[in-house]
């Protein structure tokens, strides 16, 4: 990003600016940092140390937790199945948003103006007012067809592609409207068709937008638990809800609790910041339209 | 952005007339162009039918009867009970009706603090970041991390920390600074407001702070070189500038920050386990506990479109305000 | 209704073709519905140390049960924090487990869904006969006057645990028999930055579990005789003032216990930092947390005056975990076959052991595994002086916003709010008034 080499002003910043910079980043890197040192520190501890008083400095290091992790819970199982659904409900997301955002990004139709404010205003619904009733429709469509929704990745794939749906097709709105429209309108002159102009022009000239769409739904299903919950069985559950498992009867393994957190935790921050310079560029021109 | 955009779809129309790609045997016909916007829309309009709408409708049939243990196997046999689930609910001298609406102002109160602390810290973030400086994209990225981690694994690394005898905060405050005679309560009582407010700050302002960063990048650089001619300083520049120059970006982040805070579900539950401080008690939670911990489906589903309702309301006045606003302020 | 559940279908069926082509699957369904005749689904709830020691537990049962007659039996072992609300889906739905464990205290809410196939004499006579299980376990299996809607597979008691050494280093010679008693001592053993006795003021089901047995001692119920909610009659304002008493007046109880819902007490018991606690079966759990098992010792739970016994002697809810059987099964004869399995001599022995609780069936109690001093102590608390919860429909609510009103009063005690009668009143007409009107 060459942007980000360029200052902003051509003037020397005064030391006011630079100190009250200094200060208030240092907080904020506390802030931040202080949970994340928790998680790490306490991953590393024996479990009479993390039930008992908070110490800065472990007293002795252990890497147990990061063994026991896998047998305490069946760590392993539900971390592919957040990973198939959070990623299949990714890329069908996608898909989805992109052709409905093209569609009213490019296209005048009888009740455009409908479609947008209802799909948006469908991002307000309070979860609990639909969780009930859509765990029935997913039981009843279960009887009348043989379509195993509850209880099953699919239907679970299904309910999070749709909860990301409102957000991403507004945002992906914003970024089509950015793509100059002469370019597909001279792509179409020259005879692609309107879905050849989307896959060739629009979509390749949006990539950072669609990576920020993707990355959000991501997020959304990855975190997710009160469907989750509700939702899914023994070989089904996702990490959101099988983080509880460290949580027994009798007792809670702080410690493995915290390596899993971290553990589960590794991947999704890694991929995210690989992809979030395409953030920065693609919340530029989706959300400032 | 705008150059590279331009430029990539030109590379790609001119590879068009590769063997590989054939072109199209026919103008597409007048009906097909018609509908073709319905047909890219279908996958979309059909998922939020099923997974939205209907849910949605059918949660609203259900605010109409009375839906407990006895008829959850099959829920359409349940009684009607007219408004009764809804007068349940509104009758604020009743206990029911009471913790709803307490419940409802300290949503309420909890989203004004939480939205405005995590745009403040997203603002402030951005305009110190807008500059480039050393070790400027590490502490970008370090920033994202609170964003990043799984909603379940932060909140419960905080409720650790909250804990009142073992917890860091704690620690820190009454071991370390000796703060107070006695250590205080982080997760019952009071004080769990202020752990729910810190918390969802933590959470929330990364996305602030991504947007707006976002926002500051399309200022044109040339209006700072003008007004920094004409004498303005950095401080001036950042209030005459750069702030005004957030707002189109602030109406969309505000708006979801307010639905996102607002309908909260993940954060408390973690937090605080099935029964929520008083102090604490956020709607989507205490509806939860309305609902599924007592088995009392009518009046939850009640609650909820009261709820929906309420956003549709705030939202709509919301948009018609900052949108008129605008207008008038691009007019003028 | 039917038009819209049939426009539903016919709409989602359509989406989902069309997600189908555009994701090309990506799925595995695997519905956790009742299969043939040769499979069994089985609900476990977690007893032991972790979900997967309870999978270790049980697997080789199941082995041997599919050996003997050929049925297989898929394990789902659910964290007690999903279970209810998994049960309840499959109530809702129709879908769910052949057999599954249920908390003994939901078997008359769950009852009055209508998801539990009833033990009449039928049933029972299949399994061998109602007249195998202890009385007690028997009167925690749904309302009086209805045939069962499970039978006992573990039982429990409430029991006083306290640590030898800090009784020793205070000069006390024999655990408290009475509450008074309970008190002097814990004045004696509250200092040094220790406490007396752990309470769980988090937890709503443990906090239920208390001021129930008070109840109990007050004459109280918090239900009347006809099943309507009665949460503030004197006996019942007396007996969850004199639980949060130990906090609020008496200062035995740390005020940090008023934050603990996830076992924190027993960790404290385990280190040496609270003298007693009031326990169901916490053995394997202080182990676990490094105390050895001669340095506590395990005592009947406190009453008013005197010995326990019944009336106003009662010291203990009969706790357990029931066995049920859902009546959407596709495979009665088989989920039937297993719950015998289950409850035979030999299983209750083996399982009971690896549980540390004792076993619901008369002749698998007699055997000698089960005579040590602890196991005696439960033993004869759930023969002599230990009640059933109430069972009414609306258990499971009253669990909610009673243990959810003693969680208050906990936070006031512990903020150094006055806790008196009143304000305990108060808080229960609070409660009363979320219960569902009958």
């Amino acid at each position: 990003m060459p942007r980000d080499h360029r200052p902003r002003s051509p003037m020397a910043a005064p030391r006011s600016f630079l100190w009250s910079r200094r200060i208030f980043l240092t907080l904020l890197t506390g802030f931040v940092l202080l949970p994340v040192y928790v998680m790490v520190s306490s991953s590393l501890k024996p479990l009479a140390d993390v039930s008992g008083k908070f110490q800065w400095i472990p007293s002795g290091l252990t890497l147990r937790p990061y063994v026991d992790i896998w047998r305490t819970v069946p760590l392993a199982d539900y971390f592919v199945n957040s990973l198939v659904v959070a990623g299949t409900a990714t890329a069908c997301s996608l898909v989805v948003a992109v052709f409905a955002a093209y569609a009213v990004s490019r296209h005048a139709f009888r009740g455009k103006r409908v479609f947008t404010v209802t799909v948006l205003s469908t991002q307000m619904f309070p979860g609990i007012l639909f969780l009930l009733p859509l765990f029935l429709l997913y039981v009843n469509i279960g009887n009348a067809t043989g379509i195993a929704l509850f209880g099953s990745r699919g239907g679970l794939i299904l309910t999070y592609l749709t909860f990301s749906l409102p957000f991403s097709i507004w945002m992906l709105i914003g970024y089509f409207d950015a793509v100059p429209r002469d370019l597909d309108e001279a792509a179409e002159v020259d005879g692609c068709g309107p879905l050849g102009a989307l896959f060739r022009v629009v979509v390749p000239a949006a990539i950072p937008g669609i990576v920020a769409v993707g990355v959000y739904a991501f997020m959304t299903a990855w975190g997710e638990v009160l469907f989750a919950s509700v939702m899914t069985t023994d070989t089904t559950r996702t990490l959101a809800v099988g983080l509880q498992g460290y949580a027994t009867q009798n007792d809670v393994y702080w410690n493995q609790v915290m390596a899993a957190s971290l553990v589960v935790s590794v991947p999704v921050v890694a991929g995210f910041l690989l992809l979030q310079r395409y953030l920065v560029t693609g919340l530029t021109a989706g959300a400032v339209k | 952005m705008t150059t590279t955009a331009i430029e990539k779809p030109h590379g790609r129309t001119g590879q068009r007339h590769t063997p590989g790609a054939a072109p199209r045997r026919r103008r597409p016909g007048r009906l097909r162009a018609r509908g073709l916007p319905y047909l890219l829309l279908l996958p979309a309009l059909l998922l939020e039918l099923l997974v939205h709408l209907l849910p949605m409708l059918i949660g609203i049939v259900m605010s109409f009867k009375e839906l407990t243990q006895f008829f959850i196997r099959d829920w359409t046999a349940a009684p009607w009970t007219g408004l009764g689930n809804y007068a349940v609910s509104v009758d604020f001298d009743a206990p029911v009706g009471e913790a709803l609406l307490k419940s409802f102002l300290t949503t309420c109160l909890f989203t004004v603090c939480s939205v405005g602390l995590c745009w403040l810290l997203g603002a402030s973030a951005a305009v110190f970041m807008q500059e480039t400086f050393r070790g400027r994209g590490f502490l970008r990225a370090l920033f994202l991390v609170p964003y990043a981690l799984p909603v379940y694994a932060a909140v419960i690394t905080w409720a650790f920390m909250f804990q009142r005898d073992n917890g860091l905060v704690n620690h820190v405050l009454h071991d370390q600074l000796g703060i107070g005679d006695s250590p205080a309560f982080w997760l019952i009582g009071d004080n769990a407001f202020v752990t729910l407010l810190v918390v969802s700050v933590w959470k929330g302002w990364p996305f602030a702070f991504l947007v707006l960063m976002a926002g500051l990048q399309n200022v044109p650089r040339e209006i700072y070189e003008a007004a920094a001619l004409d004498g303005a300083g950095m401080w001036k520049q950042i209030r005459h500038i750069t702030l005004p120059s957030l707002q189109p970006v602030n109406q969309v982040l505000v708006l979801m920050l307010f639905l996102w805070t607002f309908n909260d579900f993940n954060t408390p539950f973690v937090l605080f386990g099935k029964a929520a401080p008083e102090a604490a008690d956020l709607i989507s939670l205490h509806i939860y506990q309305s609902s599924f911990q007592t088995w009392n489906f009518g009046t939850g589903s009640a609650m909820s479109v009261l709820l929906l309702l309420f956003l549709l309301v705030v939202t709509g006045a919301y948009l018609l305000l900052t949108t008129r606003g605008r207008r008038t302020g691009d007019a003028s | 209704m039917r038009t819209i559940r049939a426009a539903a279908a016919s709409a989602v069926t359509l989406s989902l073709v069309l997600t189908a082509a555009a994701c090309g699957g990506g799925s595995s369904a695997d519905g956790s519905g009742s299969g043939g005749g040769k499979t069994l689904t089985y609900w476990a709830s977690n007893q032991g140390a972790s979900l997967e020691v309870d999978k270790k537990v049980l697997q080789p049962e199941l082995d041997r049960f599919e050996k003997e007659t050929g049925i297989k039996v898929k394990l789902e072992v659910i964290p007690w924090s999903d279970l209810l609300n998994r049960i309840l889906t499959a109530a809702t739905s129709g879908q769910g487990p052949d057999v599954l464990n249920i908390g003994n205290t939901w078997s008359a809410s769950l009852q009055s869904t209508g998801a539990l196939l009833p033990w009449d004499a039928k049933n029972f006579e299949a399994i061998g006969g109602k007249d195998r299980f202890v009385d007690s376990a028997l009167g925690s299996t749904g309302a009086t006057g209805q045939d069962p809607a499970a039978v006992p597979l573990y039982s429990m008691a409430y029991a006083l645990y306290y640590n030898k050494k800090m009784f020793k280093d205070a000069g006390i010679a024999k655990p408290p028999a009475t509450w008074d008693e309970l008190i002097a001592d814990g004045k004696k053993l509250s200092k040094d930055g220790r406490s007396a006795i752990g309470v769980e003021g988090g937890s709503l089901a443990n906090n239920i579990h208390q001021v129930f047995v008070m109840g109990k001692q007050h004459g109280a119920d918090f239900f009347t005789p006809d099943g309507k909610a009665d949460f503030t009659s004197d006996g019942a304002v007396a007996a969850v003032k004199q639980y949060v008493d130990l906090m609020a007046a008496h200062k035995i109880v740390a005020p940090g216990n008023a934050e603990y819902a996830q076992n924190q007490s027993l960790a404290d018991f385990a280190k040496d930092r609270t003298a007693m606690v009031l326990w169901q079966t916490p053995g394997t759990t202080f182990q676990a947390q490094g105390m050895n098992p001669d340095a506590w010792g395990v005592a009947p739970a406190p009453v008013p005056s005197g010995a326990p016994g019944q009336g106003r002697q009662i010291n203990s809810m009969v706790a357990g975990i029931n066995l049920a059987v859902f009546k959407n099964t596709g495979n009665k004869d088989g989920a039937l076959k297993f719950v015998k399995f289950m409850t035979g001599d030999q299983e209750q022995k083996t399982l009971n052991s690896a549980y540390g609780s004792i076993p619901p069936v008369k002749a698998a109690q007699q055997d000698p595994a089960f005579d040590t001093p602890t196991v005696t102590v439960l033993k004869q608390t759930l023969a002599t002086s230990a009640a059933a919860l109430p069972q009414v429909p609306e258990e499971s609510q009253f669990e909610t916003v009673v243990g959810t009103a003693v969680k208050e009063l906990f936070a006031d005690a512990a903020a150094g709010r006055p806790v008196t009668t009143e304000s305990v009143r108060a808080k229960l007409d609070k409660a009363q008034q979320q219960m569902p009107k009958k």
